[in-house]
């Protein structure tokens, strides 16, 4: 294909193209293949005569047979994943098309804010992955699909719970008080970060499966069309749509199996035993520690923990009704977390609509989605316990009152009298199976947006876009009466609720014009959007497991509407110059009710210009050379989320009954009035971005190299405020800096690519170093910043967010740490608060990601790797292996990590640098083995078989379980498992 | 065809006008809150607003136990805020009366006498202090005579509001006081100042003791009459004896000694109808609520309605271990954080500690001496406050640690050892006859005989009564201070200043320093001298 021919390419998305003559006549017949880029057959790729609603879809063989009248000389084939390719159909009857994954091709068509652009024209740092690229095996929340698939975007799981969400970073955090997260829009539809009750996390309730493609939006050009939402980046996910021609059903089936990499290092019965007998000399008030060690030899962790199952099956049908493309999809999952007791079902139902009316001048786009996830959360607190709990105690005890099992005992020292230690650990195992934690959450989101082409005018379309989200979220939590772990509250029997309404309306004009003459096109957008949020969040008071109101937990108030609302205007005008030079520039203003009327406006200006130097005429000889581009932008994005509803208004609330004065013999509920800054407003993000698009060898080779610099100012910080002059001695108020600056790197080749081989290799790299440049209104070398409340990070000037400050550890002559001495940093002669000093940063330097896939005829293996470098993570259950603890005056023998063994502390020794450990890492994400057996049953099924093993392993130095924690404390994180799966695909 | 466009045409530019129209839609409100003008617009608002100035000093926020109205870098517990557990925290272990065991850092600075200007327990009494005067300070300001008309507060009701107002007043002159002794040169807001982002004023110690005095003395005549507010709420009582308190002190706080004054307002005090109660334990058990003839103005506490981890929950549980026949005696099933014990100056002063003669006595287990102050099992616990009902029942507690005991911030017995200090010290108007009366009536009280009465005693016998009086009730820093025995060497206790038999440190440890983060945040504030 040459160049004129690919500038000739037109996207079935882009509707931007000619009014398509529609000319009574004789009809004829064409058939075709579509093939893969390894020449496999394609089934159900769309087959449409261009311009019309005429088509029809590949069948399992990849074949197709289409009636076309006599005038039609251009058809479109395209296929999720490819890129959209159109064939002159004049005087041919017989084709064979190959389609080109959209990775490797400029023609491919990239949604960006409020509109599509396609790849070779797109001025922003923009990343796209499409399904055929996603992360393979169990993948129950959207955001995991491209782990470690894009330069720059870092998805960390929270842990190996189902569900359990992760958390998103775009080029690192722009903020630190307000929130960090990247607005996800899905289908054009900005996600409102709700909480719905009862969800782990809201992304949970969306199926992977329906997804189509995300489109990472990271530089402030392409994000600040998105104003006041948009300074952590923007991730657009679009979901799967139906396809013109008859019915193609996709049938997949999943099975895994979850398993416990790795038990923490503890200290076995025996080795317990042994070390209560060498240092267990002493006694609590009285009684010797030796008499408390059992006989029972248990390994609470493998009592916890178990091999779980999970099936997942999704069914969807796609195709077209009386010419209206539809595609539904069911989906069913079933998980087992790997702790006892932690379940996750999700059934969940997609509908999408894409019809065309008034001669092709009213496109309608409907997408209604809806889960229901039934969940039972297991006590999380049992992992931890499973650490502390004393090895040498049996599970169970037939005479225990506590429902059998186990658990630590006081005994009256005047009549023997036992009693429950209240302060002692409880059973690990009793925490789990007495604790019945369950909810029933449905949420539906969809939107429906009508794009109208003007009949008298068009290049000019109108388009409306309405969509909703809605919630609701109800659960219980149920612990029986005997239950230690509510003991003193007889049990629990309570229950919470939440419904959340967000709704989104955009409306947008779009202008697209090409202006030979000139050698120019214009593509103008100006629109405006409505954004309410509203959530009803329900209060209970606290009930005893038999139903009685324990006396206090009243709620003043029986719910409360949080609610906030946006409007924005927005404006967007690309100019290319004889597609060589393309210059972008966007404005959006936006209002927030979270501010006062004035502040509460904010404008948020970009600009990019994009040089494509390959269509200069001193590259034109050059062969090898396939794309070389040149992008620069400078943006101003907002931030608003994670800032409260109210927070500019000074107003009084009535406090908790809990919290009462008592004048006379009456209980009177205070009302207090809040602090506040009437001035609060937006966090402000600037951001330089100048990046370079590469393609050799026509696009075998090709990727993107990006520097960025990002300047946030306003930022939120709670500082101490004078005292007396507010409600409170520090308030939420905008007056840090912050700085990101870094590099990504991105290539893609396919290093062999012949009829039985191909080899496709992806590789990124992201360079981040983020830094503090102020945090209070006045300067002062004495602030030393603020201290986090886990005491041992700190937010301070010139230095990382969250870096951590603790004391230099000292060590004797064989390397062991000494307890109690350390480094006295400023040479006073005392060790004190001002010999803490900030030590290495939770945050990776480098982030890496490495894709490969090896293809030979039916087979294929792929595999993700991730590395993150230069991270520090703060050993926390290490801290607690101390002695003190072991033998502590409080009537009972906890365990800890073997931890114990190593530094031999006897107090606890929190501060020192000594836990604070390189947590540099290198992870197999999955590692899969396909086999495409193509058509069976006569042809008329397509099959596929995946083996997948996810988790496969870890390289680190870290000593905790697992080094990949976000932020830098590990507090016995929910040990995410690894997973065997086999899974089938099954197409009619 | 022509018609459909034009509909189409039609609906789009109604959906524009639609959508411009919503701006009003920013204007959003919280559903649970009021704006002032509907918080007081009734009498029952200004009163939920009194609530809450008094809540400032008996709670640690309006939304549990967990949350506090003053968070501070450094404390994740919101209990160490509460006002009670703050100053007991600096007026205790500070002195001979009180060692923590708890490892750390800020604490141990206390007893060490080596704090600094970043101690967060410095800060979190502070803050707290700040705080209450702050939301007093709003009350006033709302409360003007020119309000209520405006709000339509009829005048019947308008009593009741002028009654409220007083008592704000009271508040705010109480914390200056606390200020003003720990401190000397804090801040200086009144309702006159805004609120948002202003930067209060400095006052000097002297200046702010002339404010108090003057606010005290203005407020008298608004106050309701001694022992006739409801329970809970400061009267004219209170308000006295603080002056007293005040005038006792006078001389460390300006320079110039008011032991005078100081008698005038104790016997004002003593002569309102206050009575000693029969049994000194009483004073600090759970229904000291009711019927206390001794009680000038308590804290009160409530294990369900005013729940707090600060306050008698902390002086109670942090005095006894898990051990299960302590925490039952003492009413606190799930109790014993045990951290708080005694250094031997305080058993010692009463000779014989077993609580057989001098009622007063009332240790728990321990080792007389210190020999490690991080070890729990050294030094005599301190069994004054108990849970327990005067009838030997145990008042409900939802979770077994809080406590329903309200704390004495003044009582009769302080205005008796008031008068005998300040006839001693050479105070006009008193006699010593009566001193050596009421010095006698506390000791039959304690003794619960006269077997424990004398019939002369010197200024350092007055001391040691105080001690034996009033431990573990927030009064020993300011009286060491007073005796000028707090910094120097020429009184001692085990583990003062860090040393196992105690040494002096330099006298700039009379006062707390200004807290580091309200020098830097308040440009107008100077750091006492010595830190």
């Amino acid at each position: 294909m040459n160049l004129k021919r690919i500038l000739r390419l037109t996207s079935l998305y882009l509707l931007f193209s000619f009014i398509v003559q529609q000319v009574a006549g004789q009809n004829r017949t064409i058939t075709g293949s579509v093939l893969n880029e390894r020449s496999n057959p394609v089934v159900g790729a769309s087959v449409t005569v261009k311009g019309t609603s005429i088509g029809t879809s590949t069948d399992s063989s990849g074949t197709f047979t289409l009636s076309v009248p006599a005038s039609a000389n251009t058809v479109v084939i395209s296929y999720v994943g490819y890129a959209n390719q159109e064939i002159t159909i004049t005087g041919r009857s017989s084709f064979t098309i190959s389609l080109a994954s959209s990775g490797q091709t400029l023609n491919e068509v990239v949604v960006i804010g409020y509109g599509t652009a396609r790849r070779r024209e797109v001025t922003g740092s923009i990343a796209t992955v499409t399904s055929k690229d996603f992360q393979q095996g169990t993948i129950t929340t959207p955001e995991q699909l491209i782990a470690g698939k894009v330069a720059g975007v870092s998805i960390t799981s929270n842990g190996g719970s189902p569900g359990s969400g992760s958390t998103i970073r775009v080029r690192g955090g722009a903020s630190l008080n307000a929130s960090n997260d990247p607005l996800i829009v899905v289908d054009g539809v900005p996600l409102a970060p709700s909480n719905i009750y009862g969800a782990s996390n809201p992304l949970s309730l969306i199926n992977p499966n329906d997804i189509a493609s995300f489109t990472i939006l990271k530089d402030a050009a392409s994000t600040a069309i998105y104003g006041s939402r948009a300074s952590n980046g923007v991730i657009l996910i679009t979901t799967r749509k139906g396809v013109s021609g008859k019915p193609v059903i996709n049938f997949s089936t999943q099975v895994s199996v979850s398993t416990l990499v790795k038990e923490a290092d503890v200290l076995s019965a025996d080795e317990y035993r042994k070390y209560v007998d060498t240092l267990g000399t002493g006694n609590a008030n009285g009684v010797p520690f030796k008499s408390m060690v059992g006989n029972a030899s248990t390994d609470w962790q493998k009592v916890i923990f178990k091999t779980a199952i999970t099936t997942d099956n999704n069914l969807s049908i796609a195709g077209a009704f009386k010419k209206v493309p539809y595609r539904v999809s069911l989906g069913y999952l079933n998980q087992d977390g790997i702790l006892r007791t932690d379940n996750l079902r999700r059934t969940s139902a997609g509908v999408s609509l894409t019809p065309t009316l008034l001669d092709n001048h009213l496109r309608i786009d409907i997408n209604l989605k809806g889960a229901i996830n039934s969940s039972r959360f297991a006590n999380g607190s049992a992992v931890s316990s499973s650490i502390y709990f004393d090895p040498t105690q049996p599970v169970y005890n037939t005479k225990s009152p506590y429902g059998g099992y186990y658990e630590w005992n006081l005994a009256d020292a005047t009549n023997g009298e036992l009693s429950l230690n209240k302060l002692a650990p409880r059973n690990p195992l009793a925490l789990l199976e007495l604790y019945r934690n369950t909810s029933n959450v449905k949420r539906s989101y969809g939107n429906a947006q009508f794009d109208y082409k003007f009949h008298f005018l068009p290049d000019l379309h109108a388009n409306l876009n309405l969509g909703y989200d809605v919630a609701k979220g109800d659960g219980k939590i149920d612990v029986p009466v005997y239950a230690a772990q509510n003991f003193l509250d007889s049990g629990q029997h309570n229950k919470y609720n939440n419904r959340v309404g967000n709704s989104v309306a955009e409306f947008y004009f779009n202008y697209n014009k090409n202006i030979a003459s000139i050698k120019s096109n214009i593509n103008a957008t100006a629109g405006y959007g409505y954004y309410n949020n509203l959530s009803t969040n329900y209060n209970y008071p606290s009930f005893r497991a038999n139903g009685d109101t324990i006396p206090g937990s009243i709620p003043t108030y029986a719910m409360d509407k949080p609610q906030n609302t946006l409007i924005s205007y927005y404006g967007r005008l690309i100019y290319t110059y004889n597609t060589k030079y393309i210059l972008a520039a966007s404005i959006r203003t936006d209002g927030s009710s979270r501010f006062s009327p004035a502040t509460r406006w904010g404008v948020f200006p970009a600009l990019a210009f994009t040089w494509r130097i390959n269509q200069e005429q001193f590259l034109s000889n050059s062969g090898s050379l396939s794309d070389l581009k040149l992008r620069l932008s400078y943006g101003v994005t907002g931030n608003q989320e994670g800032i409260s509803n109210y927070s500019y208004l000074g107003v009084y609330s009535y406090s908790d009954n809990s919290s009462k004065v008592q004048f006379g013999n009456n209980y009177y509920n205070l009302a207090t009035p809040s602090a506040y800054d009437e001035n609060i407003r937006w966090e402000q993000t600037e951001s330089y971005n100048i990046g370079l698009d590469y393609g050799f060898f026509n696009n075998r080779i090709s990727g993107s190299i990006d520097a960025y610099f990002k300047k946030t100012k306003d930022l939120l910080n709670t500082t101490p405020i004078p005292l007396g002059s507010n409600f409170a001695p520090i308030l939420l108020t905008n007056v840090g800096n912050i700085e990101n600056k870094g590099v990504e790197f991105l290539i893609n080749a396919s290093p062999v690519r012949n009829k039985h081989f191909s080899w496709d290799v992806s590789f990124n790299a992201a360079y981040n170093n983020n830094k503090i440049t102020n945090l209070t209104a006045t300067q002062d070398p004495t602030y030393v910043g603020s201290v986090q409340s886990n005491g041992v990070q700190i937010n301070s000037v010139g230095y990382s967010p969250y870096s951590f400050y603790v004391y230099h550890q000292q060590y004797d002559k064989s390397g062991k740490p000494i307890e109690g001495v350390y480094a006295d940093l400023n040479k006073d002669g005392i060790i004190n608060s001002s010999d803490l000093y900030r030590y290495q940063s939770p945050f990776p330097k480098w982030v890496l990601g490495f894709t490969t896939q090896l293809s030979y005829d039916k087979w294929s293996l792929s595999t993700v790797l991730r590395a993150n470098i230069g991270n520090y993570l703060y050993n926390n259950p290490a801290v607690g292996a101390i002695q003190s603890n072991v033998f502590n005056s409080l009537g009972y023998l906890v365990n800890t990590l073997s931890e114990l063994t190593k530094s031999s502390f006897y107090y606890s020794q929190a501060s020192s640098d000594y836990f604070v450990q390189n947590a540099s890492f290198l992870k197999m994400d999955n590692l899969t083995l396909g086999y495409n057996a193509g058509n069976i049953f006569r042809n008329k099924v397509g099959l596929r078989i995946n083996a997948t093993c996810q988790n496969v392993f870890t390289v680190t130095k870290y000593t905790g379980i697992d080094p990949e924690i976000y932020q830098g404390y590990d507090n016995t994180l929910y040990p995410r498992p690894r997973i065997y799966v086999l899974g089938v695909n099954l197409q009619f | 065809m022509k018609c459909r466009n034009n509909s189409i045409i039609v609906m789009l530019i109604m959906t524009i006008t639609v959508f411009t129209a919503c701006t009003k839609d920013l204007d959003r409100s919280p559903l649970n809150s009021n704006t002032s003008e509907v918080q007081y617009s009734t009498p029952a608002g200004y009163k939920a607003v009194l609530a809450k100035v008094y809540g400032s000093y008996s709670l640690v926020s309006s939304s549990g136990v967990g949350n506090s109205d003053v968070s501070i870098s450094g404390i994740s517990d919101a209990g160490n805020t509460d006002f009670i557990r703050a100053y007991w925290n600096l007026q205790e272990l500070t002195t001979d009366e009180a060692v923590c065991a708890w490892n750390d850092g800020y604490l141990q600075n206390l007893h060490n006498l080596n704090w600094t200007s970043s101690n967060v327990y410095v800060n979190a009494l502070y803050s707290r202090s700040l705080f209450q005067i702050t939301v007093a300070n709003e009350f006033i300001r709302q409360s003007t005579d020119d309000a209520l008309s405006s709000r339509n507060i009829t005048e019947k009701d308008a009593v009741d509001v002028r009654y409220y107002r007083a008592e704000a007043r009271f508040l705010r002159a109480y914390q200056y006081w606390v200020l003003m002794d720990l401190f000397a040169n804090p801040p200086f807001v009144t309702e006159a100042d805004p609120i948002g982002k202003y930067i209060p004023k400095r006052i000097e110690r002297k200046d702010l003791f002339t404010y108090i005095e003057s606010e005290l003395k203005a407020i008298d005549s608004s106050l309701v009459a001694p022992r006739m507010n409801e329970y809970g709420r400061a009267d004219q009582g209170a308000a006295r004896a603080l002056l007293a308190r005040l005038y006792l002190n006078a001389e460390v706080y300006t320079g110039t000694a008011r032991y005078t004054d100081a008698i005038t307002y104790a016997q004002e005090v003593i002569d309102a109808g206050y009575t000693l109660m029969p049994h000194y334990k009483n004073l600090f058990m759970a229904d000291n609520n009711l019927n206390n003839t001794e009680m000038i103005l308590p804290i009160a506490y409530d294990a369900t309605s005013s729940q707090n981890f600060g306050g008698t929950t902390f002086l109670i549980n942090s005095a006894h271990s898990t051990d299960a026949t302590e925490v039952s005696a003492y009413g606190i099933v799930s109790g014993g954080w045990l951290g708080n014990r005694s250094t031997e100056n305080l058993p010692q002063a009463f000779g014989d500690y077993s609580g057989a003669a001098d009622k007063r006595a009332m240790f728990g287990t321990g080792n007389l001496k210190v020999s490690s102050v991080l070890d729990f099992n050294d030094g005599l616990k301190v069994w004054k406050f108990s849970n327990k009902n005067s009838d030997g029942t145990t008042p409900y507690s939802p979770n077994g640690t809080l406590v329903n005991t309200d704390f004495p911030l003044f009582r009769l017995a302080e205005m008796y050892l008031t008068y005998i200090e300040a006839v001693k010290r050479g105070g006009i108007g008193g006699s010593d006859a009566i001193a050596l009366g009421y010095f006698n009536k506390l000791r039959e009280r304690g003794y619960e005989t006269t077997g424990g009465n004398v019939s002369s005693y010197t200024l350092e016998d007055v001391l040691n009564e105080r001690k034996r009086e009033l431990y573990w009730e927030g009064f020993r820093r300011t009286d060491l201070v007073r005796y000028n025995y707090f910094t120097s060497g020429s009184y001692l206790w085990p583990w003062k200043a860090g040393a196992a038999a105690g040494t002096g440190v330099d006298s700039h440890f009379n006062i707390f320093p200004i807290p580091s983060s309200d020098i830097l945040s308040n440009t107008n504030l100077v750091q006492n001298p010595g830190y």
